[in-house]
């Protein structure tokens, strides 16, 4: 077992809390870094969708597991920052500039959006924005001057800095060096006041009230930020598809991203990426067993949908802490080795809280 | 002048008057005890102070100013803090989180600072984490800091509620039931905590409370309330000797 010898403040501020946090990560940085020298262009691409997926995971679980606020839409951001990225650059506008306008364009829509849903709770809440994903597809699908509707939009492939998006290996470096900006970003948001405000708010909004938190504001915010990750996200993706079609923005892909957070582990960043990479393959795996099911079930059109669904609902029913309480289960087993307890995951008695306050 | 002023306060909950025209004044430096059977309105009161609920008439003024408007998560800023009857801690973070939250009325980053952890981002943390210190010593949490609040026992759990109210150096503390839930060692503990609270910090407290032996041991003043009503207001001698309290409380 590891003892951390504190001795300055800074010690738990820092994002690499020892000296072997600095090695493995960096160790993983380098691996991926690698990556382009031993693998072909067809996992890149699936790797470089991870990194995708990875960014707009993040933005959902910012609102979803660190602020407590369901969404069931959350596509619409992704369309948002895909229409606005493409629209852009279809315009003549560089790569590089374009990338902050559509963050600042999915902040505002996210800001503009959860003011008023936001006074909205549990259930409604969540209702609310399921709707959202229907009226933002219905906006992609009417918008022709913007979206080019039902016809499609084709994603610009511009240069940038002298390489092309369409070369998968330069692709795939622009993905990750994304996923690793947009980590950053989220760890910084979450290790200061704003991200402990976020917190509160999920544990209990009466005492974050009181503590002077202006919950309003603080809920809008989350969801502008969790708006901001995903239309970056929702922008690279543009790029992956190469052609944007309202239908890709759909409820499947909102429901997606939801299965990726819970699968993940509500609430920890790692999650996001163990939920990205499961819902990534989740796709080729089940498009593998399908070759060796019996063509009666093999071929039904809607397997997919069905075994998200039911991997969803397992994962609430037996690991609710997702992949990366699983992993947290194991690091510790082999911590503590031999006197790891079951218990000490058990869930803690909860103390009374009555609605009375 | 008293520091802190109910004046007329009344809550109406449909046909239920749970406030009934309550007026008292606290004055700067005092323990004020609100004593009284269920339902008498207690917690009710707190509630008003906080902003949470609504008076249907009459209020209160802090420092002279009146606050019966102000938005709830302004009082704070104002120098009131309080604990709650039923824990509202932040169960999922650790004690050091909910304490550090106690802060947030001196937060000065803006999101833009944040996201890219500045040197004034970084300096702020710090700042954050001198008071919480001084705090943490002030209790004895110095074992539970990087503890989850899930897997701490109840009374540390009082007592970290009651740091993270101090963490935002109020003037004013409003404690409800602080000793509820505690053994014997832990609620002599309070006491003494109590009374450091009001000599050494300087803070004003007004509690709610049920165990009489201790609010006869703290209080420099108190108050009963039954059925929305003031029973009766003085010295704890005075109160402890009053008709109408020992009616409301014993039936005699």
């Amino acid at each position: 077992m590891r003892f951390i010898f504190k001795t300055k403040y800074s010690q738990d501020i820092n994002i690499a809390k020892h000296n072997g946090d600095r090695f493995w990560y960096s160790l993983l940085i380098l691996i991926m870094a690698a990556l382009p020298l031993v693998l072909d262009d067809f996992y890149l691409g699936e790797i470089s969708y991870i990194c995708i997926l990875s960014i707009a995971g993040i933005g959902l679980m910012i609102l979803s597991g660190y602020t407590g606020l369901a969404s069931l839409g959350h596509a619409a951001f992704l369309g948002v920052g895909a229409y606005t990225h493409a629209f852009l650059l279809t315009n003549g506008i560089p790569f590089y500039a374009s990338i902050p306008i559509v963050i600042v364009v999915s902040f505002l829509v996210g800001a503009a959006i959860g003011i008023p849903i936001l006074r909205l709770t549990g259930m409604y809440l969540a209702i609310a924005t399921l709707a959202l994903g229907f009226i933002a597809e219905h906006v992609f699908i009417k918008w022709e001057h913007f979206t080019g509707g039902n016809r499609g939009l084709p994603v610009p492939q511009p240069e940038f800095l002298g390489m092309s998006f369409f070369d998968s290996v330069f692709f795939y470096y622009v993905c990750l060096v994304f996923l690793i900006a947009a980590m950053f970003a989220a760890i910084n948001i979450l290790r200061s006041p704003t991200g402990r405000a976020f917190v509160a708010i999920r544990d209990s909004e009466i005492a974050a009230q009181s503590l002077g938190v202006n919950l309003g504001l603080y809920k809008a915010l989350s969801f502008a930020i969790s708006g901001a990750f995903t239309g970056l996200a929702g922008a690279l993706l543009a790029h992956y598809i190469g052609y944007l079609a309202p239908d890709i923005f759909n409820i499947f892909l909102s429901l997606t991203l939801l299965l990726l957070i819970v699968v993940g582990g509500m609430g920890s960043l790692h999650g996001t990426v163990f939920g990205a990479i499961f819902v990534g393959f989740l796709p080729q795996l089940i498009a593998i067993c399908r070759d060796y099911l019996p063509s009666s079930i093999g071929s039904q059109p809607g397997l997919e949908p069905m075994l998200f669904g039911l991997i969803l609902v397992f994962f609430i029913l037996y690991e609710p802490l997702g992949i990366y309480g699983r992993w947290m289960k194991i690091k510790l087993f082999f911590e503590l080795f031999p006197t790891y307890k079951r218990q000490t995951f058990k869930k803690q008695k909860v103390f009374t809280k009555s609605d009375r306050v | 002048m008293s520091l802190f002023e109910v004046k007329n306060i009344t809550v109406a909950f449909g046909g239920v008057k749970a406030l009934n025209d309550v007026s008292f004044g606290v004055d700067k430096g005092e323990i004020f005890t609100i004593i009284g059977p269920n339902g008498a309105g207690k917690s009710t009161l707190f509630n008003v102070i906080s902003r949470i609920y609504e008076a249907s008439k009459g209020e209160i003024y802090f420092e002279n100013q009146n606050i019966s408007k102000t938005k709830p998560h302004n009082i704070s800023k104002l120098g009131i803090a309080r604990t709650f009857q039923n824990l509202e801690l932040f169960e999922n973070a650790t004690v050091l989180q909910n304490l550090l939250l106690g802060r947030h009325i001196y937060k000065k980053t803006n999101i833009l600072s944040e996201v890219f952890f500045t040197p004034s981002a970084r300096k702020q943390e710090h700042e954050y984490r001198l008071k919480v210190e001084e705090v943490i010593d002030f209790l004895d949490l110095q074992h539970y800091r990087d503890t989850l609040i899930n897997g701490l026992p109840y009374g540390v759990r009082k007592n970290v509620e009651l740091a993270r109210a101090l963490c935002t150096d109020p003037k004013l503390l409003l404690l409800d039931e602080p000793s509820s839930g505690l053994t014997n060692e832990e609620t002599i503990d309070l006491g003494f905590w109590i009374k450091d609270i009001q000599s050494l910090l300087g803070i004003t407290i007004i509690m709610i409370e049920h165990d009489m032996s201790f609010v006869n041991k703290v209080s420099d003043r108190i108050l009963a309330l039954n059925y929305g009503k003031i029973l009766a207001s003085g010295l704890p001698e005075e109160i402890k000797n009053n008709a109408d309290v020992k009616q409301a409380y014993m039936g005699e």
